[in-house]
């Protein structure tokens, strides 16, 4: 029903929704959560070219599944470093943990 | 005056893309951290609800359990166990706010340009197979090596995430 076009231009307008939040949140946990926003933006996009394009609709569902696997992951360790972090500096702050710079 | 079946779907499709960037702009713009979760949730409901349309059952119902469900309960445990609200509230500085907006925008602008130049060709030949059993045998004979290595990231993972936040605790 709807064309392949309108479901792109969701996904890109989610993404860039999440990367505007990355560059411009300074709080560890929003920064994660921009992340899993363009995560999301990219899955819609693989869908919807499994739903219109592919030659098999079960591939592109597959990847959707694995990238949400990869997001899980990524969120607890995402999550423990923050708790690592906030032990050690008492503030989620990205701009605190400058410790290593060069 | 009934509305057809099909005005109809087209209506929901739209309020479902609104309810979608309504909860990433919950997301993205707020200062309060909660807040963001919580808008977090709605945009992720809002991308099951659109993969419903995208015609996969299945895929809609694991984003409700993997992301509304276990992500962000994660986030919240997250924000439970490491900033009282009240506390520092890291300060925006104009420029860079400018900066990430002309970045999203450029990125945007980028990828629209790409979706209208290009012309999208469907496959010669396209199955109609959309079983959850047609996904299972693939994930158990072709794509078996994916499957298994997906299972030893999340172990890891999961020891990762242990072992990080258990040694802090024991240093300081």
């Amino acid at each position: 029903m709807n064309s392949l076009g309108t479901y792109m231009i969701v996904a890109a307008a989610l993404f860039s929704l999440g990367l505007f939040g990355i560059l411009q949140r300074r709080n560890l946990i929003g920064m994660l959560i921009s992340i899993e926003l363009m995560l999301n933006g990219a899955n819609l996009n693989f869908m919807a070219f499994n739903r219109f394009l592919a030659p098999e609709p079960a591939v592109g569902q597959i990847i959707a599944l694995f990238v949400m696997g990869l997001a899980a992951a990524e969120a607890a360790i995402g999550l423990s470093i923050i708790l690592a972090l906030f032990r050690t500096l008492q503030s989620i702050n990205v701009e605190r943990a400058q410790r290593l710079r060069g | 005056m009934l509305m057809s079946t099909e005005a109809f779907a087209q209506m929901a499709f739209w309020i479902v893309v609104g309810l979608t960037f309504t909860g990433a702009a919950i997301a993205v713009f707020p200062r309060n951290i909660l807040y963001n979760v919580l808008g977090l949730a709605l945009a992720l409901t809002g991308v099951g609800g659109l993969y419903l349309y995208l015609g996969s059952f299945f895929i809609a119902l694991m984003q409700l359990l993997i992301y509304v469900g276990a992500i962000t309960i994660v986030i919240v445990f997250g924000i439970m166990m490491s900033r009282p609200l009240h506390l520092e509230v890291p300060k925006r500085e104009l420029s860079k706010v400018a900066m990430a907006a002309a970045a999203g925008l450029f990125f945007f602008m980028a990828i629209v340009g790409v979706v209208f130049k290009t012309q999208w060709v469907p496959a010669v030949q396209r199955s109609t197979d959309w079983s959850v059993e047609t996904i299972g045998h693939l994930l158990l004979t072709r794509y078996d090596l994916v499957f298994e290595v997906i299972s030893l990231v999340l172990l890891v993972a999961i020891i990762g995430a242990i072992v990080t936040a258990g040694f802090t605790r024991r240093l300081s």
